[in-house]
């Protein structure tokens, strides 16, 4: 065994592209299940909440207007960084979630494997959701999906990295931009992730990811103006009823939290749930007999 | 230039249609488990013409306990109705359609007595969007494996929908068709100042044969439509109305299983460009807030107009204006009807002095407004700014607020300056133009080239706080379903 003193990681935040310490300089001791301290972690405040919605504000126009099909390069370079770290994650999520190697081995191929099939979906769900319709008039009628804007998202709290990117990976594959809360009491996976998307050509602000009491840092979000939607996978009962009525002022539109396998293939409602509908009407005029007139 | 009133050699001999295809009853119960009955605590309230204030009818008022009662009717018709193989479903919604249509002069008079928009307007938009809507969800009944839900999707169970005055039989037919074709069951609430056309449908109802329950019909006021909403033995609420209603809903089904869907207020955008044909445009700018006396949450109230054809257009605009016929809904020839209401008038007419007091300048042609019921001018303002009240409030009447832009991306970005997103119109001749600025408008509904169309096969609903979920083609089913 050698006698080296190890290098210890100092988890820091991820917004808007960035690794910032929380504002309020807290931070929380996170333990593994065993109860022995594995690091400190950011305790994001309300205002460490509140940058990250202006990060994915900003970044909103920029992602929601790239092209389906670049979304997608972009999703399947997360998971070829992922899986360049895969033994980081074995680690971390062994740690986190007090699974053995190779249980937490099989978490991680999952997660490397759901970004894959996400990055496959960003330029296919329009067509399942979206076409054309046949209006009973002269007018070429076709509804596209559209991202929903800013969506908070409360990660799920047992499942601190499969759970977290299969929340996370739908919101952004169709070009929301996130402020995600990591599980509470395993955040290490989340803030760990967010190294990974900052090298995978995930642009800044995209997904901004902040760790501390879920409680209290998605109770500003859900009454965010500026945030448009809101994933209470993390919420338990009773925070879910307040974030939900906090919700309605600007209605925002809530995801619920729901069982959930997360090994599972997931369907496509995470990102249905995130999806406004536009329609637009051409007119198409008509070829007459007499001639043209359109 | 100065508008001048139509000289009278081309003034219109007054088309009324006639009242006697529509036999109104003195009274109406409600419409629960297949009967009509009396409210519980035997209150009634009157329904009244807008347009003479004469009173119609005296409608039975619902309160709690009448809810309870068409909650618990709704349930018990659920467990057969639902079960009832699709196709049979899909053959009672189609008779429905049917007899709408039969029955649709008779519901056009109706519906203007009711509700005080042109008979223009019901006979042939509200109508034959009823029947259609019906037809169109009747088909649907039998093929939801086919609807992109997975095989056999299910209903909800008791659906509570809460509707408003402007389209009545409109937002009924947008509510009850889906319900129904999926398996639900139903218990709606029509506005009170127009439960008349819902009480007929009712009845159509009976002469299809719907076996009981399954379609219950309240009329009663917000505290009916509260106790709804809040019932615990609903499963779905579908509420047409304002935002402020809208919220206080989405916080009452809060920590709950129902699914909820909102189709709320509007300030949409007519984007008018340089290019855009300017008869036209005038001709889809009427249409967007006249129709309907501008009582549409999906109305053009903001037009936008590039700059350098501001003059040009604002001119066509006014001498069209001046041509619009206001008076007797009845009227074959009549353009603008009464306001729905006393209540409304008045916020109306409050909208528009605040939007003098701000600054604005305030138009309208030379119009005389009837001596009884409730009447409001076609009103222009233009200087209008983005702080200006009446370019942010939806007003819900007939007032244009008339705004100015440059280029397109300052025209996207006024379009878009708004709480809401639930339409927006885009006039100009460059197809490339319509294409990239319906990209970046954020409206649930664009209209290019033309303004208020609408179809049963179209889905519908808003952005932000114009609510959410659709309503109409194949996503109106969701709302529906449990998926």
């Amino acid at each position: 065994m050698s006698d080296r003193l190890s290098v210890f990681k100092t988890y820091k935040l991820y917004v808007g592209g960035k690794f910032p310490r929380s504002e309020s300089g807290r931070v929380y001791e996170v333990s593994d299940s065993k109860g022995n301290w594995l690091a400190n972690a950011p305790l994001s405040s309300r205002k460490d909440a509140r940058d990250a919605v202006v990060a994915a504000r900003k970044a909103f126009g920029g992602w929601s207007g790239a092209t389906a099909y670049n979304r997608g390069q972009v999703l399947y370079r997360v998971a070829e960084m992922l899986e360049g770290r895969r033994e980081q994650f074995v680690r971390e999520v062994a740690e986190a979630e007090g699974l053995s190697k190779a249980k937490a081995a099989a978490v991680v191929d999952a997660t490397v494997d759901r970004w894959v099939w996400y990055a496959g979906w960003t330029d296919k769900i329009a067509q399942v959701i979206g076409g054309a319709n046949p209006v009973a008039g002269p007018y070429f009628n076709l509804s596209s999906p559209e991202p929903t804007g800013v969506v908070a998202v409360l990660a799920p709290q047992e499942s601190s990295f499969l759970g977290l990117v299969s929340v996370v990976a739908p919101v952004i594959a169709t070009g929301n931009t996130a402020v995600v809360i990591a599980s509470e009491k395993a955040p290490l996976p989340a803030l760990s992730l967010g190294e990974v998307l900052a090298t995978s050509d995930v642009p800044g602000g995209v997904v901004n990811v902040l760790s501390g009491r879920t409680a209290e840092i998605a109770a500003p979000l859900a009454a965010h103006q500026d945030v448009n939607a809101i994933d209470l996978a993390g919420a338990d009962e009773a925070l879910a009823k307040e974030l939900e009525i906090a919700a309605a002022d600007n209605l925002k539109r809530v995801l619920r939290p729901q069982a959930v396998d997360y090994s599972e293939t997931p369907g496509i409602d995470r990102m249905t749930a995130f999806l406004e509908t536009k329609t637009v009407w051409h007119p198409t005029g008509s070829l007459g007999a007499s001639g043209s007139s359109y | 230039m100065t508008i001048e009133k139509r000289s009278s050699a081309f003034e219109y001999a007054p088309a009324p249609e006639s009242r006697s295809v529509v036999d109104i009853a003195p009274s109406y119960g409600l419409f629960i488990d297949g009967e009509f009955v009396e409210a519980a605590d035997g209150k009634v309230f009157k329904s009244i013409s807008p347009s003479t204030e004469e009173v119609l009818s005296e409608v039975a008022q619902a309160g709690t306990e009448d809810v309870d009662r068409a909650v618990k009717a709704a349930r018990k018709a659920f467990g057969t109705w639902s079960a009832l193989p699709g196709s049979e479903r899909a053959k009672y919604l189609f008779r429905i359609a049917r007899i709408v249509q039969e029955r649709s002069r008779e519901l056009a008079v109706l519906e203007t007595l009711d509700n005080g928009k042109p008979i223009k307007e019901t006979r042939d938009a509200d109508l034959p969007l009823v029947a259609a809507h019906f037809f169109y969800y009747a088909g649907w009944a039998d093929k939801l494996d086919h609807a992109g839900f997975g095989p056999a999707p299910k209903p909800l169970g008791v659906a509570g929908q809460v509707i408003p005055w402007n389209f009545p039989l409109l937002m009924l037919a947008w509510k009850i068709a889906p319900a129904l074709a999926t398996g639900n069951t139903v218990v709606l609430k029509p506005a009170e100042t127009t439960p008349l056309s819902a009480l007929f449908f009712a009845d159509i109802c009976r002469q299809a044969g719907l076996p009981k329950g399954v379609v219950n019909i309240l009329p009663g006021y917000g505290d009916a439509g509260a106790a709804l909403v809040a019932h615990p033995d609903v499963n779905k609420v579908a509420f047409t109305g304002s935002t402020a209603v809208g919220k206080e809903i989405a916080r009452t089904v809060a920590g709950t299983k129902k699914k909820l869907t909102l189709e709320l207020g509007g300030k949409g955008a007519n984007i008018v460009f340089d290019d855009a044909p300017v008869d036209q445009a005038v001709e889809g700018i009427v249409n967007g807030i006249f129709f309907n006396q501008g009582q549409v949450c999906c109305a053009g109230s903001r037009l936008l107009v590039q700059e350098s054809v501001q003059d040009e257009l604002l001119d066509s605009l006014k001498r069209r204006l001046s041509t619009l016929r206001l008076g007797d809904p009845l009227d074959k020839n009549t353009d603008i009807g009464a306001i729905n209401s006393a209540e409304q008038l008045a916020r109306i007419t409050a909208l528009a002095e605040r939007g003098e007091a701000e600054g604005a300048e305030r138009w309208s042609p030379a119009c005389e407004l009837p001596s009884s019921g409730y009447w409001f001018a076609p009103t222009l303002f233009t200087n209008v700014t983005q702080a200006h009240t009446v370019a942010r409030d939806e007003i819900f009447g007939p007032v244009l607020s008339v705004l100015t832009f440059r280029t397109p991306d300052e025209a996207v970005a006024k379009a878009n300056n708004t709480q809401y997103g639930l339409s927006a119109g885009i006039w100009t001749e460059k197809g490339s133009r319509i294409l990239a600025v319906a990209n970046k408008l954020r409206a649930g509904v664009v209209w290019s080239n033309t303004f208020n169309k609408f179809d049963p096969t179209s889905p519908f609903g808003g952005y932000k706080e114009s609510g959410f979920g659709r309503e109409g083609g194949r996503h109106g089913l969701e709302a529906y379903l449990d998926v």
